[in-house]
Parts: structure tokens; sequence; C-alpha cells
């Protein structure tokens, strides 16, 4: 918390900026701001600026170098053979820096002292269940290496943060006084804060690319160690997949890639007829008021949780589909099924491809529509024979955009479809898809020194690509369609 | 001059294909046409001309109950083809459509094959027996549009990619092909440029032969270029109706002549 | 041209009749239409079997079986030392609390003369919840000086004797249940009659935190509730300034170039990236890499804002693309800098769209669920967290979080409390939507 108290002394001090800086841009002209090049405010801006910048840059790099001084420095307490090797390096680490933190809880809670804390030897005492009641679990008992790397770890640490509070302010103050030193009226400070706020919203805009990055950062690296533990040839072209948390798993990629594809043809099959007939009716039939009622009615689909389909997916369609489909027809006995999560998430794709469907088909210029009449075409014929062709690659578009969603999808597959991984044609069948199979990796107890848990990212890349090229492909169909007619 | 006069008198001849008698359109609250009384004749162009926004387009509309697709639109009186009321609750308006064909002023062609334009109608009419009967039909209408020459070695190619008096031309190949008895042409000439606008009303008068024509025109020289007939609107009402030759030499309302002396419109 | 088409030879037809081939082309068009219609009301009765299978399911978790009867808080089992000493009395576990319930039941049901036939005083103790002790022990800790005294209260009864009041637990399924039997349901009727049992409001499922397995009829949203609060707070307090300031860069002030086209590119991709793509990335940078806590709100806000900003980033370029270039040649006119131009004129008169953009964006927030799973937040937690900024990193789970882990238990008592979860949620979801609906007519401008 006392990075939170840094940053309002902070923003204390960039207040007093503005108040300081306005008040000298004002005394500098004795109050007549006609001579001033800029109104008074933006001096104050300007000299809050040039407090807040240069201490929260501050402020971050400390922030983000510190830890990685305090690694190396613990590093030492360990012994040469931990440190050769980076994994149980890490590992040890991990240990050292949850181990003082459990020493910050017994201070912060009272029941040690820092003397006491300072005089605390694994040799005679169970670190480890002391550590135990202020809710640090630890995986195994701690040692002494471990425990003298977390007292050092927490003096670092302390004196860190002291000399962090006094590099920042010191910044700060530096900040204040170059800033007012700045004011005087040919100054020009309106175009020196634009010049920062543009650079803010700059900022702004780049957080989606950085989210990019991070997406393909973060499983890019973490599927890297599973391709070293796990051969990629095994992976991608493996037909069982048997995780054993115990190792010696068989996790074979094709069993997950054509659940989710077979789920997702179900989907299409349910989504695209209904929804381009919806969006059809309500672009050519529907009167304007009738109109009005049953758009927003069939959005509400679009607007209802995820989690929402999955609780009926389960409750519902599954033992229906068991009861008066699957178990008749001798196809299988479980509610779980390729059918049931299939026709769900076709159901709520149907509002998703009426929608872009109706704008596509509402974007296919009057004139045709017209023509066709004027030619004696019946309201069918045209919609199939004039609309549709025109509307096709829009439409295309569409539907690669819902199959995206579809392969993404996570509740309802994970509710809906079953966990058993398998090459079977029965859609009555349970199967399972990749978005099941990154929620039960990464669920609960996960360790990421096995390639169980690694397995994960691995999926989430592959779904990752799978989409983007899906997306991709939409959007250009999409965008060379909609110029088409502009 | 003789020739003129004989053709006149062939045209009085012809016999009345449309009967329009007190034709009333409604817009939602707005009156866009008042009491209009109009015979189009057999292979005879008729025009339409008349300032915008004065009921002209609108009257056409309602020969080939083009007006039902527009929910607000309210049409009463009586318009009799052939002595049939097309308004009868018994019309389908998709057959009345075949028989009174349309061109509009932007050319529309579909974006599909040329040949395909033009067997749109053949085919969803089911005109024709067999590819070779089609096949015959499109090359006829498209040499009847005077277009053949042209596209008789691109007639994969898509129609949108024509030049726009090809498109037009197109689009009248396509309305011609559905063997209308009438064809109503909406402004056709509107949005092309001087040479293919003369192809066009050269096409025009050609189509007289087989077809009775009714044209929307902005132009008074194009009207009195092409037709037989000439009908001026104004404000919703007809003012005048008469033979072209004399509507433009002689007409008899004040505002039929402010408007073709270019004093109103 | 003598060999003019077909239809020219043909013979004239009158437009009044109705051939064969007129009635099949008006068939197809029937038919064509028809399939329109189906659709729509296929797809409007799925949505109202969904909606009304939840209610049906869901409305009940608003009410709960209670027992009232009287309680002596006998001094001699609570406070043996006789001190009201807090401490001494925490040393009392709940099946002292337990006991002393029963033995209230059993007296009251002698007192009321009702008969326990075939039931044993084990299952006895069993109609009431065994969440009922702890709940009392909570209550006497707190206020000592209730010792001694005789309290009247509304004790919760066992999710059984709940779901028999339901419908959910009939004689047939109580015959093959270790937990309820006829016997006992048959008593619950003698109860209802003498006015013990009934369902009020519960209350306590909007305000209790999750209970275990075996104790359905605590379990309620409490820790939810606030869990989805504090994230949707802090997704509007991260999401609405940056996805404003995007969204101004890019349609005010980007120049049209490459970097430019790839961050718009960027932006619509990844509005169509599946969600839990956005949990593994809030597992590993997040929770692994910047080693915040799992299962806290400010991660799942994090991880829910960047899957939120590329949505608010649309809307809010679609409200500000709205606002006609001439007020931007007005104020440029005068003299403003551009900056200005956009702070005084074009954001004001494009809050409205932008507002009703981020509460949907916030809706749709709200009701994800996949991401949150990877960062933890389905653990169980019965604490609730501390108020913000504190609280900000206990702890919590979210609203649909918790309708997936209340589905995921045996108990079919909490396919109820799920349903009566959704409902909850829904309710918030409406009330967005309304608010979104009603900004944009308010403010809805035809320039």
């Amino acid at each position: 918390m006392s990075v939170l108290l840094l940053l309002a002394i902070i923003l204390a001090l960039s207040g007093l900026a503005f108040i300081l800086g306005r008040a000298r841009s004002i005394s500098k002209v004795s109050g007549n701001i006609r001579d001033l090049h800029s109104l008074p405010g933006y001096y104050g801006w300007h000299t809050a600026l040039t407090v807040l910048f240069p201490s929260i840059v501050v402020l971050v790099l400390w922030l983000v170098i510190q830890p990685m001084v305090l690694s190396n420095g613990a590093a030492k307490f360990f012994p040469e053979a931990t440190r050769a090797d980076s994994v149980a390096l890490t590992l040890a680490l991990d240990d050292a820096r949850r181990v003082s933190r459990g020493l910050d809880a017994m201070i912060a809670n009272g029941s040690k002292s820092e003397a006491e804390i300072a005089a605390l030897d694994t040799a005679t005492t169970d670190v480890r269940a002391l550590l135990a009641e202020v809710n640090v679990a630890l995986g195994s008992d701690v040692s002494a290496e471990s425990l003298d790397a977390a007292k050092y770890m927490r003096a670092a640490s302390h004196s860190g943060g002291f000399w962090m509070a006094l590099a920042v302010m010191a910044v700060a103050g530096v900040g204040l006084i170059f800033g007012l030193s700045q004011v005087h009226p040919e100054f020009r400070a309106r175009n020196r804060v634009e010049k920062a706020v543009l650079g803010l919203l700059i900022l702004a805009s780049s957080i989606a690319i950085l989210t990019t990055v991070g997406i393909v950062w973060s499983m890019l690296s973490e599927s890297i160690s599973f391709f070293k533990m796990y051969p990629a040839g095994e992976f991608f072209f493996g037909l069982t997949w048997s995780p054993n948390f115990s190792g010696g798993s068989t996790l074979g990629f094709l069993p997950l890639l054509w659940g989710t594809l077979y789920i997702t043809f179900v989907a299409i099959i349910v989504a695209v007829p209904l929804g381009l007939f919806t969006a059809i009716y309500l672009a050519e039939y529907a009167s304007p008021k009738l109109r009005s009622w049953i758009k927003p009615l069939i959005e509400i689909i679009a607007g209802i949780p995820t989690v929402v389909f999955g609780l009926f997916a389960l409750v519902t369609v599954g033992p229906i589909l068991r009861d008066y489909f699957a178990q008749p027809l001798g196809l299988g006995t479980s509610g779980s099924s390729v059918m049931t999560a299939g026709i769900v998430i076709g159901i709520l794709n149907i509002p998703f491809i009426s929608s872009l469907a109706d704008d596509i088909i509402n974007s296919v210029p009057q004139s045709l529509r017209d023509g066709s009449f004027g030619l004696g075409a019946t309201r069918s014929e045209t919609v199939r024979q004039v609309i549709l062709p025109a509307a096709l690659p829009g439409i295309v578009g569409a539907v690669l955009l819902a199959t995206s969603r579809a392969i993404g999808e996570t509740m309802i597959v994970t509710m809906g479809a079953g966990a058993a991984a398998k090459l079977s044609l029965n859609p009555f069948e349970a199967m399972t898809t990749m978005t099941v199979k990154i929620v039960g990796q990464l669920t609960g107890d996960t360790d990421f020194a096995s390639p169980e848990t690694l397995v994960a990212f691995a999926l989430g890349i592959t779904l990752f690509v799978l989409t983007l090229g899906l997306n991709i492909l939409a959007l250009y169909i999409v965008r060379k369609y909609r110029e088409q007619y502009e | 001059m003789k020739d003129q006069q004989i053709e006149e008198r062939a045209v009085t001849a012809h016999t009345p294909r449309i009967t329009a008698r007190k034709v009333n359109v409604h817009y939602g609250t707005s009156h866009a046409l008042k009491d209009v009384d109009v015979d189009i004749l057999a292979n005879t162009v008729t025009a339409f001309i008349g300032p915008s926004g004065c009921g002209k387009s609108t009257f056409l509309r309602c020969l080939n109950r083009m007006n039902d697709t527009v929910a607000s639109a309210k049409v009463t009186g009586e318009i009799l083809l052939d002595g049939e009321n097309i308004y009868d609750p018994r019309v389908d308006p998709v057959r009345l459509r075949a028989k009174v064909g349309m061109v509009f002023q932007k050319p529309n062609p579909f974006p599909k094959s040329i040949y395909d334009n033009v067997a749109y109608g053949p085919k969803i009419h089911g005109l024709t027996r067999n590819k070779a009967e089609l096949d015959e039909v499109v090359e006829s209408c498209l040499r009847k549009a005077a277009l053949w020459n042209e596209v008789k070695d691109r007639l994969d190619a898509p129609g949108t990619g024509l030049s726009g008096g090809q498109q037009q031309r197109l689009c009248i190949a396509r309305a011609v092909a559905t063997a209308p008895e009438v064809l109503l042409m909406d402004e056709p000439c509107s949005a092309l440029d001087p040479i293919a606008t003369a192809q066009v009303e050269e096409l025009i008068d050609e189509l007289r032969s087989q077809f009775s024509v009714v044209i929307v025109t902005h132009s008074m020289q194009q009207a009195a270029r092409v037709s037989q007939k000439t009908a001026f609107f104004h404000l919703g009402n007809l003012v005048e109706f008469g033979k072209t030759e004399d509507l433009f030499t002689n007409p008899k309302d004040p505002r039929t002549e402010s408007y073709i002396t270019g004093r109103i419109g | 041209m003598t060999d003019f088409i077909a239809g020219a030879a043909a013979p004239k037809t009158s437009i009044l009749g109705v051939s064969a081939k007129m009635r099949r082309r008006n068939a197809a068009e029937t038919r064509f239409k028809a399939y329109g219609i189906f659709a729509i009301t296929l797809s409007l009765s799925v949505l109202a079997l969904m909606l009304w299978t939840i209610f049906s399911d869901g409305l009940s978790a608003f009410r709960q079986a209670k027992m009232t009867f009287p309680i002596t808080l006998t001094a001699e089992v609570l406070d043996p030392k006789g001190n009201l000493n807090r401490d001494e009395m925490a040393k009392i576990t709940t099946v002292g609390y337990g006991k002393l319930l029963a033995q209230a039941f059993e007296a009251e049901l002698k007192a009321k003369g009702i008969s326990t036939e075939g039931v044993s005083a084990k299952e006895l103790g069993a109609l009431l919840s065994k969440d009922a002790p702890g709940v009392l022990r909570a209550e006497v800790l707190a206020n000592p000086s209730m010792v001694g005294t005789t309290q009247n209260r509304s004790i919760l009864a066992s999710g059984r004797v709940d779901g028999y009041l339901k419908g959910r637990v009939t004689r047939e399924t109580a015959e093959r249940d270790n937990q309820i039997s006829p016997a006992m349901l048959d008593l619950a009727d003698r109860l209802v009659a003498a006015g013990i049992l009934s369902a009020p409001f519960n209350t306590r499922f909007l305000t209790s935190p999750d209970a275990s397995d075996q104790r359905p009829e605590a379990a309620g949203l409490g820790v939810a509730m606030i869990g989805s609060a504090y994230m949707m707070i802090l997704v509007a307090l991260i999401c609405v300034p940056i996805g404003v300031a995007a969204s101004i860069y890019l349609e005010e002030f980007a120049p049209k170039n490459r970097i430019t086209d790839i961050i718009e590119v960027n932006i619509s991709n990844l509005a169509a990236v599946p969600s839990i793509v956005f949990g593994i990335l809030g597992l590993a940078v997040f929770i692994n890499f910047a080693e915040l806590p799992q299962s806290s709100p400010i991660v799942g806000a994090l991880v829910l804002s960047l899957m939120t900003l590329p949505t608010i980033i649309i809307a809010t370029r679609a409200a500000i693309r709205a606002v006609p270039p001439s007020i931007r040649d007005a104020a440029l006119g005068i003299g403003a800098s551009k900056m200005q131009t956009v702070v005084h004129h074009v954001l004001p008169l494009a809050m409205p769209g932008i507002l009703t953009g981020a509460i949907l964006g916030l809706a749709t927030a709200l009701g994800e669920t996949a991401p949150l799973l990877l960062i933890g937040m389905v653990a169980f937690v019965d604490n609730y967290p501390a108020p913000p900024m504190e609280g900000m990193f206990d702890p919590a789970t979210a609203l649909p979080v918790q309708v997936y882990s209340w589905v995921t238990r045996s108990d079919p008592a909490f396919v109820e409390r799920s349903s009566g979860a959704i409902i909850v949620l829904l309710g918030f979801l409406f009330v967005m939507n309304v608010t979104a609906i009603i900004l944009r007519r308010k403010f809805e401008r035809r320039w």
C-alpha cells in the first residue's frame, strides 16, 4: 500500500504545482493575462506535468527493476547446483518469496516481532507450520538457505522501498522547480500541454497493440517450454488425449480439434439457416412495425451471458435430446453431447448471423430490387436470385465470423459437450473441445513446470491463430464487399 | 413532312392498351396525383413531362403496380390493361409486371453475367423450354437493344462491368426479354452521356414497332424527339395530354406554355 | 428480326386468370415466407423456453424454508464459566449449539403436541440446516448478553425440507435418499400446519457468502455480487478513459498511415478474439508475471478491461464520427486549437453515445465467465472481501462464475440456486440495457 501512498503524494504535489504554476504565470505579467501566450491554467497544467511525468516514470522503473535486483541478491544464498539450473532456481526463489511474504504477514498480525523474525532458525522452529498459520502454504519444509534468502529479501525490499520513496520525491521536487522556472509570458504552455495530452492519447490507442503482443508473447513463451518437454509432432498429430498429472501423459491434439470442429459444424448448420431466414424475413417481408418488435427480441438472445446458455444446455436441451432422440435411436445415453453443445451454440449465434446478414441485405441497393420486381419477379425470386447472390460475399464473411465465435465458445461446451476426448462420428456422444481442455488444465492446482498444464498454452495459441485467421479473412471479405456498394 | 403525317394517321388508328381513369395517389398524407385520365396506345411512344415532383414518375409506377412495394402509397381510381383492371384483387402484380415491363432511371444490372441478366426474366417466368431457346431469346433481345455486337464475345462477363450506356441498354434488353406488351421507362437517359442517350433514343423508336412505350423524361427535347404523344404533369395534375407536335407547338393550357418556354420547372 | 422471342408469339393471356405456373410460383413464395416466420418463431420460442426454464427453476431460490421456534440459550452450555468472556465462549463449538438447537426444536414439538412418529431423534435434528448452529453461534458471540434468555428465531431448515416445500423432493425420491425419509416429510407437513415451518422471502440468498456442498440452503450470492461490483467499477474506471482517449486519437488526430491501419485492424480483431484467450493472458501476465493475487477482483477487472476495451473503442469512435464536421469547423474557425475543439465541442456532443457504448460494454463484461475461471475466481470463497481498495486484492467470485460453480455441484438443490443467480444476473443486465436505451432515446440527436 506504500506505493498507493506514494502515488497520492505525487498527485498532491502535482496539484500544488498546478496552483503555483498558474499563480506564477499571472504574477509574471502582473495580472494582465492578455500578455501571456496561453491561458494561466495551461501554465498550471504544464508545471503539474513536469512534476507528475518524471516521478511516475521513476516509480514504475523502480517497481520493475527492484524485484530483479532482489532475485539476483537472493540467489547468492542458494548452492551452486541450484543456481546452475534455471528451473530449480526459479522454484527456490518462488519459495523464498513466499516465505518472505509469510514473515511480513506474521509481523502484520502481531504474532512475531522483528527481533523474533531475525532470530528464526529452521533447525529449532518448524517454520512451515508457522507460515501455515498465516495462510502461506508451502510444498515442502523451509530450508535454511530459503529462510536466509527470505530474510534478505525482506530487508532489501524494505530499504528499497525507502530509497524508492526518497528518489521519487526528489524527482518530483526537481520537476516542480524546473516547471516553475519555465513559466514566463512567451512560453508556449498550451502547445506543450497539448503535446503531452496527445502523447497520452497515442499511448491509450497503443494498448490494443500491447494486448495483442501480450497475448502472443504469454502464450508463445509457455508453448515453447511445452514443446521442449513434449514433441510438437506428437502433439499436433496425436490421436489420443489422456493427460495424467503424475506424468507419462499422451497429449494428442487431433481428438480435441475434431470435437471442436464437429460441434462448430453442428452450430453452423443450426445458426446459418435460422439466422439467414430471420434476416431475410425482417429485411424483406416484415412491416416496419413488426420489425421494430422482432429485431430487439431476437437481439435479446445475443445479450444473454453464455453461462446461461450453458445451464440451458445442461439442464434442458441435453436431457431432451437424450430422452427423445439418442436413447430411442440407440445412439447413446449421455446428455452431454456434440448435438447438445452444437445446437445451443447455434442458437446463441442466430442473432449474430441475422443482424450481420440484415445489415448486408439492407446494403444491397434498392435499384436491384426494383429492377427485379419491374421484370415481374416475386419477392422470393428476387431474394434468391438477385439479393442473396449480390450479398453473398458479406454473408460468407458473417458465417466465417460466426464459425470463429463457435470455435472459441467456452462455457456452453464446458457445460454441455462433456470432457471425454474422442474421435467419433456419433453426434450424440460426449466429446470435448480445445476450450474445454484449456479450462480443465488451467483451473484448480496448476504446476507451470509440467506439460499437462503447459499444454493449455499450446492449445490457446492454436485457438488464437485459428480464430484470428478466420476473423482476418472474414473482415477482409466484408470490407471488400462494403467497398463494392460505396 | 409527308412522312410525319402518315405516321400520325397510324397513331390515331391504334387501339388503347392502357386506360387510366380518375387515378389518385396518396403517400401518407400528401396527395401526389389527382384525378389523372390517360390512354396509352399500342405501338406508340408516350412521353410524360413536367417539373420535378409533378407526379409523372408516380403515375408511371402505378401502371405496373411498382408502388405496391412502397408501404405508405395508396392508389385509387381505375387503370385498365386490355380492358382488365390491374388493381383488381384477383390480379397478381407479379404477372402484371411481366406484361408491363420497366426500365429505371439508373442502370441497375444485376451483379450477374450479361447472359444471366437477360435470361433472368425468361427463367423466372418460364418462357423458354430449353437452353437453346433461351440462348436464342438472349441473342435476339441483345440485338433488339443494339448491344449484341458489343457483348457477343463476353456474355459471361459481369453486367456491372459495362459502361453506363451499355448497362442501360442491357437493362432494356432484360426488360424486353420478358416479352412485355407495354414498356415503362423512368428517365432512362438521365444517367447517360449524350452519345449513349442518342443510342437509347434510337432504340426506343425501334421498340415502338413491337411494344407501347411510356417514357418519363426531364428533357422536352427528348420528348419531342422520341414520342408521338405527350402528357404534361404539374403539381400532381395532368394538365395537358395530346399529340406531341400539338403540345409543343400549340399548347392549350397556359401552364404548359410556361413550362415549355422555360418559365416554370 | 422475325424470329422474336417466344413470349411475343405466345397467345395473349388475361392478367386476371391464375395459371398453373403462377400458382406454383406463388406457392414457392408462400413457402419461402413461411421459412422466415418459422425461423423467427423457432428462435423466439427457444428464447422463451430458456427463460421459462430458468425462472421456473430459479424463482424458488428467493424463498427459503425456515423453522420458527423459541430457543433457550442455556447459560450452562454456552458460558460454562458464567463470566460472558468472549474468548472463553468461543471454545464452545457449533456442535454445542447444534445440540441446543435440537433440544429446543424437540421441546417446541412436544409443547405444540406434534407427533414425531417414525422419526428418530437424529432425523429430527436433520430437519434443521447444518448451517444453523454456526449462524446462532456467531450471533451469540457478537452479543453475549443474549445468553440465558429465550429467543424466538427463524432457523434455516435443511435443503431437503426446503426442496419438499418447493416440490423438488417428493415421497418417491425420499425413499431413495439417505438424508430424508417419507416419515420426515409427513412431519414437515404437520410442521407447516402448526405454523412452525414456512418459506418466507430469502434475503440471505442475496447477502450470504457461498456455502459448502452439503448446505445448499445456506448458499448465497453476497461475495459474488461484491466481486462483480468491484470488477465493474474497476472496468469502468480503466476502460472508459482509455477507450475514449484511444478513440479521440484514432478519429481526430491519427494520420492515415500504416501504423494507424495496423492499430485499427488490431482493434477489430481483438474484438473477435475468444474471451478465454484473455483469461490465458491474465493468468500468464497478471498472476504469473506481475504476481497479483489469484481470484482477486483486480485481476478479473484487468482481464475484463482488455476484453471490453475494443468494444468500447468501436462504440466511442462511432459516437465521435456522428458529430458533424461543421461543428469542428466552427470551433477551429474562431481560433480554437484542435485539442480545444475536441474537448469543448466534440466530446460533450458524443457523450451520450459514448456512455451508451460503455454501459453495453460493461454489460458484456458482467456476463463473461470463461476468462474468470482461469484466473481462479471459481475458487470457493466464504469470506467477504474487504472494502476498496484492499478488497480489490482479496479473493472473491463473480455472479456468472457462481452460476457455473453451483451447476457443477452434485446436489440438485444447487440447480435452483444457479437459476436464481441467473435471475439476479439477468436483472442487472436488464437494468443496464434499459439505461442504455433510455440514454440513447433521450439524447438522440438529428443533425
